[in-house]
């Protein structure tokens, strides 16, 4: 095995550096224009189209008898333009729905691929043998020639690319002000359809018609949990196909019958599962911890919120008892809490009993006009009555920054002349009042 | 019995329970839920048959089962947690899976005799040999029971469930008024789907299920608007298909399954050409019967015009023919069909609008100034109102009329000025 890596690295074999460059440029392209695919919400239209270019392939190969790839990859660029076409028709004239129709074409069109095969295996021409690599795939089986026409195929999409970028761009995210411009938009849509129709011959050979939907969605999706910005998507999509891509053919050529097609796959799952997990911001991950973060600081301005309300009411040291029924938490949670709090200065133990420090109580203070002034500002403006205006200023208070509070007093001032400085309690008394929060 | 009618009768079994299940996904726009579901289940499968070491039947379907059920949840995750496409949540899950099951199919080559043919197209022609034994006496094809109890049992499902499942298919919010569990409707419909795939998988492959679910269905919709008839319909094609493509093989030696498939798409080429209503050439018919109406009716329009414009009553051939600015190609038959109704007539002088034919024009005359005169009064400028008017006048009957010149208080003039003709004696013919 070490002998088989290192030879596969080494790159002293110039076959290995035929395969190794065929799967980054197959990855690569893929990843680039599955982009503009996922995007363009026609993920699955990729799947159809690698589908339906199996016949074609076949066909070429029964009617010309050659195996060179270029005839191969007409003839499945042919058919798998008529099966675009196909669901076309089907959906713009008929009532079968997109889904059915690409469903549909998909699966005859693959049942039509499947006969050509069998019966070009069982008619024993005896070089069978090398269709069979189109359905799943077969890196390995890469040479020279292939190579070039791959190569040729890529840099014709990259450069496309790279010379409509604006117009892909303005198609994915606005395709109304893109036709609004003057731009022909059917023709920048067909484009991009021809380029992905591009991408899937390059990748045909060595991932194979079942599989290369998903080169041209994952390593998209990956990419997408990384950036807001279309070009850092793009390229980062590329990269992940890239390295889908020569770690997929690497592993396949450990095992001996091993397709490459499922192997580049599963790599790339595996990096959109990294990513959906770990990506900052979008991931799994940082979704929890902001989650968790947020449940934190709500109940942490519960707790100062119940303490200055009942210093207001004159009670001076704070028992566990009196917060944990102002809160209605158990007591538990709130020794919990209290001991978080004072480790953070916000409140101090005296004699056993819970005190605000002047820190604890400035930021107790703000978080009670927060939750009084949502309360006044919902009451004044009428949108709710007074006993309904509790729970949702709980939930706003913690949402409120010194600007909106400033335009609320400035509201609450010149509409109702109230007395800012002086802000009571909007519920007379003892309102009941039970902070609600989720466990934290 | 032959070989040929145990294969067959597989065939037909395993398409006509696909063909019932495909018709309620092709209906709930579910379709590509069910492909991802019958390439998802194969590493379910493969691990049983590794565990197992056998065909046994229990331990594929708890597989399939369980990768059905992990395969649905994690594109609901995807899609509402994560906000993924749906159709870009679809393809990444069941990619991954169907990888993952080719990847460990090939890794046990050789051990187990399941191999990636048997996953692409089945192994349909080797049921007349896999007999099932029941104390030494064959009791016919194993496949042929799996098939013919997966039938009865989704035959079971539809019919406990009819009222439910379609409730649920054409108007969910109905459904949930109704107090259906929308989403225990969906789980059986997809556990439905993963088990089938395993039943069928043996004989067709894991993609060439698709085909037999998505297919008739979607054939026999283009044929009839009423479930039942679908229904049937989609189990009829999957039968003749099974028998088609059995005659198609062996006639060009080829995979069974694929040549059921390739016949599949002929009916559904043969139905999307000639079904009624939905067909293409239906359709081209319509289009061009309304074509052809609306061609008349701006001819008898011209004529009208020409004859309010500049008190003409009597005009040439060439003249008729290019009153209201036919398309040319239309102008012919147009003409032709205007005096075979007996609407425009011709005499010494040259051709005239009959009785018939001046009550005809003047009540489209009435109806497209009726409705220009009402976008007018809903606040579109004048000089606006005329081309939305010539596509309106075609469709207006007496009744709409008259609700219209009741809402523009029965104004007598349009807003270019010009009369509105009076409403005519009402005809016969409508």
């Amino acid at each position: 095995m070490l002998d088989q890596t290192l030879r596969f690295f080494s790159l002293a074999d110039a076959n290995v550096r035929y395969v190794l460059l065929g799967s980054l440029l197959i990855g690569g392209t893929s990843g680039l224009l599955g982009c503009f695919g996922v995007l363009r919400k026609r993920s699955l239209m990729g799947d159809a189209l690698a589908h339906a270019a199996l016949p074609g392939v076949a066909l070429a190969f029964m009617l010309t008898g050659s195996k060179a790839l270029p005839v191969l990859i007409l003839g499945a660029a042919i058919s798998g333009l008529l099966g675009v076409l196909a669901i076309q028709v089907i959906v713009g004239q008929t009532r079968i729905k997109s889904d059915a129709a690409i469903g549909l074409v998909l699966s005859v069109f693959f049942g039509l691929g499947i006969v050509l095969l069998t019966h070009v295996q069982r008619s024993g021409a005896g070089n069978q043998s090398g269709l069979d690599k189109f359905l799943f795939g077969q890196a390995a089986s890469l040479v020279e020639e292939d190579l070039r026409v791959m190569a040729w195929l890529a840099a014709g999409i990259l450069a496309a690319v790279v010379l409509f970028f604006k117009e892909f761009k303005g198609l994915i995210f606005d395709a109304g002000f893109l036709h609004a411009s003057g731009f022909p938009t059917r023709l920048v849509d067909l484009g991009l359809m021809g380029l992905i129709v591009l991408t899937v011959m390059v990748g045909l050979q060595a991932v194979g018609v079942v599989l290369m939907a998903a080169m041209l969605i994952t390593p998209a999706v990956a990419a997408r949990f990384w950036t807001e910005r279309l070009l850092t998507m793009v390229w980062l999509s590329a990269l992940f196909g890239s390295l889908s891509g020569v770690v997929g053919t690497f592993v396949s050529s450990l095992a001996p019958r091993l397709p490459t097609g499922p192997v580049m796959v599963l790599v790339s799952t595996a990096l959109f599962a990294f990513s959906a997990l770990f990506a900052p911001r979008r991931g799994a991950l940082a979704r929890w911890r902001q989650h968790r973060a947020n449940v934190r600081r709500e109940t942490r301005h519960h707790l100062l919120r119940a303490a200055v309300e009942l210093e207001e009411r004159g009670v001076r040291g704070l028992g566990l008892d009196q917060l944990a029924v102002r809160l209605g938490w158990p007591q538990g949670r709130v020794r919990r809490w209290a001991g978080r709090l004072a480790r953070e200065g916000l409140i101090q133990s005296v004699q056993g009993r819970w005190q605000l420090t002047e820190a604890g109580r400035q930021q107790g203070a703000f978080v009670v006009k927060s939750h009084r002034l949502w309360e006044y500002y919902l009451v004044h403006r009428e949108i709710l009555a007074a006993d309904h205006v509790d729970r949702p200023a709980d939930e706003v208070e913690h949402l409120l920054n010194p600007e909106i509070i400033t335009r609320l007093e400035e509201i609450l001032q010149q509409e109702r002349q109230l007395d800012i400085t002086r802000l009571g309690n909007l519920h007379k008394g003892e309102s009941g009042h039970r902070p609600g929060g989720r466990e934290g | 019995m032959s070989d040929a009618f145990w294969i067959i009768l597989t065939g037909a079994l395993a398409a006509s329970s696909c063909g019932l299940l495909g018709t309620f996904l092709v209906l709930r726009r579910m379709s590509l839920l069910g492909d991802a579901l019958s390439h998802a289940v194969l590493p379910g499968i493969a691990l049983a048959f590794f565990l197992s070491g056998s065909r046994a039947v229990l331990p594929m379907f708890l597989g399939a089962a369980l990768a059905g059920l992990c395969t649905t949840l994690l594109v609901e995750a995807l899609h509402r947690r994560w906000r993924v496409q749906e159709d870009a949540s679809i393809g990444i899950v069941f990619t991954a899976f169907f990888a993952l099951g080719v990847v460990l199919i090939s890794a046990y080559a050789g051990q187990v005799d399941l191999d990636q043919e048997c996953v692409l197209y089945g192994e349909i022609a080797y049921t007349p040999w896999d007999l099932l034994l029941w104390k030494g006496a064959s009791l016919g094809p194993r496949p042929v029971w799996i098939l013919g109890g997966m039938l009865l049992a989704n035959l079971l499902l539809v019919g406990l469930c009819y009222k439910e499942l379609v409730i649920s298919s054409f108007d969910p919010a109905m459904a949930v008024a109704l107090g259906i569990n929308a989403a225990a409707i969906h789980y059986l419909l997809m556990g439905a789907v993963s088990l089938t795939t395993v039943a069928a998988f043996e004989s067709v492959g894991a993609i060439l299920v698709v085909a037999l679910m998505i297919v008739p269905g979607s054939a026999a919709y283009l044929w009839s608007d009423r479930l039942p008839a679908i229904l049937g319909l989609a189990v009829g094609f999957g039968v003749a298909a099974a028998a088609g493509g059995y005659y198609l093989a062996s006639r060009w030696d080829s995979s069974i399954a694929g040549a059921m498939v390739v016949v599949q798409g002929g009916i559904f080429g043969v139905s999307l050409l000639l079904a009624p209503n939905q067909g293409l050439l239906a359709r081209l018919v319509q289009r061009g019967r309304l074509s052809l109406r609306m061609a008349q009716d701006h001819m008898l329009l011209g004529l009208v015009r020409r004859a309010e414009a500049r008190s003409e009553s009597h005009w040439s051939r060439l003249q008729v023919h290019q009153a209201g600015k036919v398309p040319t190609w239309l102008r012919g038959l147009a003409f032709r069909q205007l005096r075979r109704q007996g609407l425009v007539a011709g005499g010494a002088e040259g051709y005239h609008l009959t009785q018939a034919g001046k009550g005809e024009a003047l009540r489209l005359l009435r109806g497209h100034r009726l409705w220009e005169t009402y976008l007018n009064c809903l606040g579109l400028p004048e000089d606006h109102v005329h081309a939305g008017a010539d596509t309106v006048e075609h469709f207006l009957d007496d009744q709409l009329r008259q609700e219209l010149s009741a809402q523009v208080a029965g104004a007598q003039v349009d807003p270019q000025g010009k009369r509105i003709p009076d409403p005519g004696p009402p005809l016969a013919q409508g």
